[in-house]
């Protein structure tokens, strides 16, 4: 990780300096993060796309005001973020709400689905097309303010103080949208884990 | 001190992250090592994030990347033109 920030902080260097060109180089290893912060906002493809050209023209136009305060990936976050909600209120119009406003008073089931018959399910299950698609249906269904922090910590893999920070809200509030997302997901996809996981009846001793 | 399930459920999130102190965590394994309905909630939860992190299940548009460099291409140059213009 040190040796990329380092080549980074150095391309970005010779970037400001003229070689324009690197800036392609610069934003490869980003391009998937770019995206899917978009979508996790805009839950539309041609709008994630168009919105992902947006903000790597913009990160380009205003790289020389990027001052390492920040590591590049959580700088060029904020940028997807707020193209993100640009897009939204152009798309859902002045009058609604913004999305800072839609607090922790969700009123939803954040408690896990127990199971009586399960064992952990093997890695080949997890190779299934089926799973990973209704995976990717659960997480666009998660309410916006959830699915915001897990696509930035679980999927993009953002530390608690980045997320923090891209999103403009508490870290705090990070751990317990991130804990209600998980669980959701936990919820939703547990009928479906649990028919790929070998069978195992009466484990307790009891019939199902 | 004993937990109970529901308290557990609460800390697991942030006993998946690493996240909880030393006895919270000493606890919820003594708790996890009897229940079988907490591992199998524990178990569960990692299987969904192992899924979330794998590149296939959260797939980039076809051509996305060839488009955005394309895009990028053409901003430089004319971002080079501009500064010539100058």
């Amino acid at each position: 990780m040190r040796t990329m920030e380092t080549n980074e902080t150095g391309l970005i260097a010779r970037i400001l300096a003229g070689e324009k060109e690197l800036f392609h180089d610069l934003i490869r290893p980003y391009e998937r993060m770019v995206y899917l912060t978009l979508f996790s906002i805009v839950k539309n493809e041609t709008e994630a796309e168009d919105g992902a050209q947006e903000t790597v023209i913009s990160a380009y136009r205003h790289l020389a005001s990027f001052r390492g305060e920040a590591k590049f990936s959580t700088w060029l976050t904020t940028i997807a973020i707020n193209e993100g909600r640009k897009r939204l209120r152009k798309a859902k119009g002045a009058a609604e709400e913004s999305i800072e406003e839609q607090a922790e008073d969700y009123e939803g089931d954040f408690t896990p689905a127990p199971m009586t018959d399960w064992r952990e399910i093997p890695l080949e299950a997890l190779e299934r097309k089926e799973l990973r698609e209704l995976l990717g249906v659960a997480v666009a269904e998660l309410p916006d303010i959830y699915r915001q922090v897990f696509t930035l910590r679980d999927l993009e893999e953002l530390n608690v103080e980045e997320t923090a920070r891209a999103l403009g809200i508490n870290p705090g509030a990070v751990k317990v949208r991130l804990h209600r997302a998980r669980m959701m997901l936990q919820k939703r996809l547990v009928p479906v884990l649990k028919t790929s996981a070998p069978a195992r009846r009466g484990f307790f001793g009891r019939a199902q | 001190m004993k937990l109970e399930c529901k308290h557990v459920w609460e800390h697991i999130s942030e006993y998946i992250d690493g996240s909880v102190d030393a006895k919270l965590r000493e606890d919820i394994e003594r708790h996890l090592e009897h229940c079988e309905i907490c591992s199998a909630i524990l178990d569960s939860t990692r299987n969904i994030l192992v899924l979330t992190a794998d590149d296939r299940t959260f797939e980039l548009p076809v051509g996305y990347s060839e488009r955005l460099h394309e895009r990028l291409a053409k901003e430089l140059l004319s971002f080079e033109k501009d500064s010539k213009k100058e």
